[in-house]
């Protein structure tokens, strides 16, 4: 049975068409473009909200968008267990409707980051299995808002329940940092309690070809389809 | 009736802004000002003629929908 996957756009975002292409590409299965104002969703394994800046980030990333029409069909899709990844803006807009705890502030040092980076994963998950662990991912970040924030025993709940998906960590370029933008513990991913909601800044969709300098962002996709 | 929302990130989140303003105001002689944080103001109309208790519920509930994330935030309603 191939996997059918989807992608929301919303008004401000701009790696939807990555997104797509990312899981065209590495899927081989249908894969549909549905626009936030559209009342349902199809029945697929995966959804993604993409990265970008919907709604122009008016009043927190993620908020109006966390509000769209369609979010009541993701909610639903979630429910029933199947796959939702948010990839940066995305993440923010999980964050915002609730479904992963925590939320995103700014970086701490205030700046725009959009460069490499490194991660690697923590806790297990469908999301993260064809990853070695201490295998180090070379995938790009770009986000302003990307520093992880959650109270002490959210973040005690998190570890418990081994929600923790991906850290960042150093890497092989020799400026590269511990932790790039001030998240709490590190952290770059975090899924639902369930664990078939992942959270992650790192762009995974802007590392899988072979025109980009990493493939490393092909071991999410391959990870949910073996 | 016209509302006011003042909406801060709560005192213990990092409020980076605030510090960048700080050094820029010590940088021009403003050296009495310390522990800078910037929040945003929210203002909107209400009918005149809602009570208090329809009014304080109304935003409340707009808050807590949408205009204020309370993992990092708080607001408070001005005057």
């Amino acid at each position: 049975m191939s996997f059918k996957s989807a992608v929301i756009t919303f008004p401000g975002s701009n790696c939807d068409r990555d997104a797509l292409c990312y899981l065209q590409d590495l899927t081989k299965g249908v894969v549909y473009n549905i626009w936030h104002e559209e009342a349902s969703l199809p029945k697929v394994d995966l959804v993604i909200l993409p990265g970008g800046f919907s709604f122009g980030d008016y009043l927190r990333s993620g908020a109006m968008a966390s509000k769209s029409k369609i979010i009541n069909d993701v909610i639903k899709h979630a429910n029933d267990d199947r796959y939702l990844l948010g990839i940066c803006n995305g993440f923010q807009i999980l964050t915002e409707i609730g479904l992963l705890e925590g939320a995103l502030i700014q970086n701490k040092n205030l700046k725009f980051l959009g460069k490499n980076c490194f991660i690697k994963k923590k806790f297990k998950n469908n999301f993260n299995l064809s990853i070695k662990e201490d295998q180090v991912l070379q995938i790009p970040v770009a986000h302003n808002e990307g520093n992880f924030y959650c109270d002490n025993e959210t973040l005690k709940s998190l570890k418990n329940n081994e929600q923790i998906a991906f850290e960042y960590c150093k890497g092989e370029f020799s400026n590269s940092e511990e932790n790039i933008n001030g998240s709490i513990e590190a952290i770059a991913g975090i899924t639902n309690k369930k664990k078939n909601i992942l959270g992650m800044m790192p762009h995974p969709e802007r590392a899988y070809s072979d025109f980009h300098p990493s493939q490393d962002g092909k071991l999410i996709i391959e990870s949910l389809i073996t | 009736m016209r509302i006011k929302i003042l909406i801060r990130l709560k005192s213990q989140i990092l409020e980076p802004q605030g510090k960048v303003i700080e050094q820029s105001l010590n940088n021009l002689g403003f050296n009495e000002f310390h522990n800078i944080r910037q929040g945003k103001l929210i203002e909107l109309d209400l009918p005149d003629n809602l009570s208090k208790e329809e009014k304080d519920q109304k935003i409340d509930s707009a808050c807590k929908k949408l205009l204020v994330n309370d993992i990092i935030e708080e607001y408070e309603v001005l005057g």
